[in-house]
Parts: structure tokens; C-alpha cells; sequence
């Protein structure tokens, strides 16, 4: 049953040849059995759970049935759910029970899906390793000692150690595709306006896009039929008609067109990687796909940019956190100031205080237009690189990650060697460009590697159709750690 | 570029985060690090070039003046800190 993938169970399901609470309750059977090992959940509502399973049951008794309904899916903390602890990884929420549904919640919900728990994440999603979480950190199912990516390192692990059907995630500046590409499953961040942002806790609103994790990529299509759609609610979300994701998937790749920016691949990149990748390439030229060499001058300032705009967004947004409405107030505090700087000091974690000072900064008064009106600037010529690009290919492809999975503790101490893990990522969130990662090779001490596939606009169909005949020709998605 | 402690201090207090004299030199550390990494955009000539905050060309939608929330005071005020008769109690603001 757990290496059914989400399609198999749906069609078991509608089948009846299983129902929703055996799946569910053996989902949870098996979270029990592995949570204290990786620790990719930081809340669990079994009741909840399979009360919506049951509900799910009869659904599919009187024939009302959608590609999701009876599916257990990992949600990440950074969700709001109606009656459910939403912690965003934060001590600053440790207490926060939703008192509503987020859009894309709402969404699964009316697909009669199953919420099977709130997965782990780095504070606020501030983070490329899940160190950052108050929670504790999430344990790599490849290898305990390493980490598992973040932001959505919980998602991610849950996924890779069979501990949920699929997962979401969201992604502002990498955090789908590099914890999926370092525990070695598909992720991807849609075209940013594709999913609405209402109910996803805020870090930096101009980047932040929810995406599914998950096995396969023909997984992933499914969910993002779900996840997707237009919601008045988010003033950024676009007004599109519904598109069926996975209608392109059995496309053959005859005369797709590759393109590799040769930025992507210089020193920076672990030698180990490349082979993979390059190993990758291969695979797509006997799929009847051609390579051709591509250039993103402008990429290189991705991360100087990012670290401009994401903390300014971050700290703008996160000056709602007062301990006045909602979430921690410091036990003990003078006047009105004194509670807000005391419950804010002690509510957020190192990383997330270092990004609110550094957003404040380029915010404050004299510095915006050398920081913030520079960077979006330089956003603009970024993303005017991608549309050139795009003129001589199809898809770009590249790494998702410079390295493999690290070591717990190996760069927690250095913020900026952190933020250069994301250094291939970013970029296609300044642009709003849609990005996914699918696993491609393992390195010498077995852990995966992943490959960037960036589609053009809109373009998540192709995307998943590419990566789908990859998968078809290779078995990388569906191997699974051993030993768990 | 190099932050002094009193740069430090002046956007902890913007921030409203308290920090101890060894929190503000970790961080002037910290943060003249990550400064230095963003100072690479500094040279790049951007005259010309129109600031991008989405990359859809889109307006911002209007919508009808109408009343589209329901009154959830209480489901709101259950999560919260402290309240008392529907009100949000804070320290003591004005004398």
C-alpha cells in the first residue's frame, strides 16, 4: 500500500477495493512508528483525520468521488486549517488553533482529500535546512544525520519516507524544489498566481507560491488540479481558466528543446551533481529532445536581490505578530512597547529576527531606493533574461541544489553559506516563473540529486509532461531509503 | 560596508526587538556579512529599467462596496491573549 502511488490509490479507492479509513489509519499506523525518528509532522489530528476519511467513505459509496477524495495528504504547517494547531514552524504560533480554512485547505477539502497532519518547516519558511524550526529539526529519510532541505523539509521527508500519499508545500525562493531535490522526490512551485496565497501564513507576498509535493510527477499534476484556481481573496491571484495539468503528460518529447544556462554550471556545482545531471541529459536526448546552450547573465545577482526584497516583505509582514490578537505574548512586561519587543524577541527565532533587521534596514528611511527600488530593478532584468531565454528553447534545465543534503549543524552557524544553497532556485521566483525538481541520481554516499526543470509562463503542463516521460524511463522517483 | 552598533540598535528598536549588548554585536557581525554579499547589486546600471513587483502585467482588481465578512468576534477573541468584554487588553496607552 505505501508504494502505491496517488493515481493507484485513487482508482483502489473508487474501486473499493480499499477504503479511505484502512488508508488513512495505516498512514497514521505508520507516522506513529517513524515521527520520532524524522520528525516530519508537528501536528497530528487522528480524530479529524479519519472523521474526514469516513466522510470520504460515503462520498465514494454514492459515486460523488474527485481524482483526490480519500486521499491522506501531509499539509504544511504554514497552512491555516480550520480547528487545527497552525504553527508555521514558529514559537510565535505555538498556540494559534485556525479559526479558518486557507484557500488551497478549502480546496482539498471540497475534493473530499484527506488532512493527515501538519508537517515541519523551517520558521516562517525562513530557512534552506529545517534547523530553523521551533520544533525541532527533520531528519533526512535517506540519512538521519543530514538534513532534509527547507523550508518544506517536512513535506519533503514525509513524502520520501512513505509517510503520506503527497504533501504541500510553498516555495519563495526554492523551498518545494530543494528539499525535494534533497530528499529525493518531484516538487513544483507553479507560475506565481496560479495558487492563491489567502490562508498561507505571509513571508515575502511578491515571491511566496504553494505548490505539491509528491512522488511522480502524474502525482503532482492531480494535486495541482486541486491546488489550483482563481480565489478573489488574493489580490494576486490570476483569473485563468481551470486547466486539467495533466492532459499533456503522454506527449512524446520529439523536438523538445533544452536549454542549459551555462551559469548553472561552473565551479560552484558539486562534481556529483553534474554527472547526474549530465546523466539526465542524456536520457532526454534519447527521448528525442536537443540541448542547446543558453545564458542568464543577470542570475548571479539572484541571491544579493533575494535578500533584499524577501527580508523586506518579511519584515513588513511580520510586524503583525504584536502578542496583542493572537499567537505568544511575553509572560512578564511593562508598558505597551516593552510587550511587543519583549513577545517578539522571545516568539521568533535567530534566523527569522536576522531577516525582520535586515528587511527593516533597507526599508528604513534613506535606504529604500538603493535597496529595495535597485533590487526590483534588477528583479525586472532577471526575469527579461528568462523571456530571451525562452526565444531558443522549451524548458530550461539545470541543478536544483549546488550540493547534496548536509550534515545537520554544518551551516547553521553561517547565514550566508545557507543562503547561497538556494543559488539556483531563486531566481525563478524573482522572474514568477513556474519550477520543479524531480529526482535524477544519487552521489557516492547514496543520497539524491535533483533536476531543475524551469517551463516558461504557464507552461506547468509541458513541464509535467517532460518530467513524466523521464520518469517513465527511469526508476529514480520510486526508489525509497532503506532500512525505515 | 560595515553597520555600527548604533545601527544595529536603531533597527532593533524600528523592529520592536529587544536585544542584549552580545545579541546586537552577533548581529552587526551577521548582518555586515550579509550587507557585503548584497553590495554586489550596487554596481549594476539600472537606469532606465521599470521596477518589477509581479511578473504578470496586472492591475489590481476592484471589487463591489459591499459587505462580504461576517461578524466572528468571538471565534477571533478565543486565540487571543487577553480579552475581556470583547475588547483586546493591552497596557495602559493613554494617562
Amino acid at each position: 500500500m505505501f508504494e502505491s502511488s496517488l493515481k493507484q490509490l485513487g482508482e483502489a479507492l473508487r474501486a473499493k477495493k480499499i477504503s479511505s479509513v484502512e488508508l488513512t489509519q495505516s498512514y497514521l499506523d505508520r507516522i506513529e512508528q517513524l515521527n520520532t525518528q524524522i520528525n516530519a509532522y508537528i501536528t497530528l489530528d487522528l480524530e479529524t483525520s479519519l472523521a474526514q476519511a469516513r466522510a470520504a467513505d460515503e462520498r465514494i459509496a454514492a459515486g460523488n468521488t474527485d481524482a483526490l477524495t480519500g486521499i491522506p495528504i501531509a499539509q504544511k504547517d504554514i497552512f491555516c486549517a480550520k480547528g487545527w494547531l497552525t504553527t508555521c514552524g514558529s514559537k510565535m504560533l505555538h498556540n494559534f488553533t485556525s479559526p479558518y480554512d486557507a484557500h488551497i485547505i478549502s480546496q482539498f477539502n471540497t475534493a473530499g482529500a484527506i488532512n493527515l497532519g501538519k508537517t515541519n518547516m523551517d520558521e516562517f519558511a525562513m530557512g534552506s535546512s529545517n534547523e530553523t524550526s521551533y520544533y525541532g529539526t527533520v531528519k533526512n529519510p535517506w540519512d538521519v544525520e543530514r538534513v532534509p532541505g527547507g523550508s518544506s523539509g517536512g513535506s519533503a521527508a514525509a513524502v520520501a519516507a512513505r509517510m503520506c500519499v503527497a504533501a504541500t508545500g510553498t516555495d519563495t525562493g526554492g523551498s518545494i524544489r530543494q528539499p525535494a531535490a534533497l530528499c529525493g522526490i518531484s516538487g513544483l512551485k507553479p507560475t506565481y498566481g496560479v495558487c492563491s496565497r489567502y490562508g498561507m501564513i505571509a513571508f515575502a507576498s511578491s515571491l511566496d507560491q504553494a505548490g505539491p509535493m509528491g512522488r511522480s510527477a502524474e502525482d503532482l499534476a492531480l494535486l495541482l488540479n486541486t491546488m489550483s484556481g482563481f480565489d478573489e481573496r488574493d489580490s494576486t491571484s490570476l483569473q485563468r481558466d481551470k486547466e486539467d495539468y495533466a492532459r499533456d503528460l503522454g506527449k512524446p518529447l520529439n523536438g523538445l528543446r533544452i536549454g542549459l544556462p551555462k551559469e548553472f554550471f561552473t565551479e560552484n556545482l558539486s562534481s556529483d551533481v553534474a554527472q547526474a545531471v549530465d546523466a539526465a541529459l542524456t536520457e532526454y536526448k534519447k527521448l528525442g529532445a536537443t540541448v542547446v546552450e543558453i545564458s542568464l547573465p543577470n542570475a548571479k545577482l539572484s541571491v544579493p536581490v533575494y535578500y533584499v526584497l524577501a527580508p523586506a516583505e518579511a519584515s513588513s509582514n511580520l510586524s503583525r505578530y504584536d502578542g496583542v490578537r493572537y499567537g505568544y505574548r511575553a509572560p512578564k512586561y511593562g508598558d505597551l512597547a516593552d510587550m511587543y519587543e519583549k513577545s517578539r524577541s522571545q516568539g521568533f527565532g535567530e534566523e527569522v529576527k536576522r531577516r525582520i533587521m535586515i528587511g527593516t534596514y533597507v526599508l528604513s528611511h534613506g535606504y529604500y531606493d538603493a535597496y529595495y527600488l535597485q533590487a526590483q530593478k534588477i528583479r525586472r532584468l532577471i526575469a527579461q533574461d528568462f523571456t530571451e531565454a525562452y526565444k531558443q528553447c522549451d524548458v530550461i534545465m539545470g541543478p536544483t541544489s549546488p550540493s547534496m543534503a548536509f550534515k545537520h549543524g554544518e551551516k547553521s552557524d553561517d547565514p550566508v553559506q545557507m543562503y547561497l544553497s538556494d543559488i539556483y532556485t531563486i531566481a525563478v521566483n524573482l522572474a514568477g516563473l513556474p519550477g520543479m525538481s524531480i529526482p535524477c541520481g544519487f552521489d557516492a554516499n547514496k543520497m539524491p540529486v535533483g533536476l531543475q526543470i524551469i517551463g516558461n509562463y504557464f507552461d506547468e503542463a509541458r513541464m509535467l509532461n517532460v518530467a513524466h516521460q523521464y520518469q517513465l524511463a527511469t526508476d529514480w522517483h520510486s526508489r525509497v531509503p532503506q532500512g525505515l | 560596508m560595515s553597520l555600527t552598533t548604533q545601527d544595529v540598535e536603531k533597527v532593533a528598536r524600528l523592529a520592536r526587538l529587544a536585544m542584549s549588548e552580545s545579541e546586537i554585536e552577533t548581529s552587526r557581525s551577521q548582518l555586515t556579512e550579509i550587507f557585503d554579499l548584497i553590495a554586489e547589486m550596487q554596481a549594476v546600471d539600472t537606469t532606465g529599467i521599470e521596477p518589477m513587483s509581479h511578473a504578470q502585467d496586472v492591475t489590481q482588481r476592484l471589487r463591489a462596496d459591499v459587505v462580504t465578512e461576517t461578524n466572528r468576534r468571538a471565534d477571533f477573541q478565543a486565540i487571543a491573549p487577553q480579552v475581556e468584554a470583547g475588547l483586546y487588553l493591552v497596557p495602559q496607552v493613554i494617562e
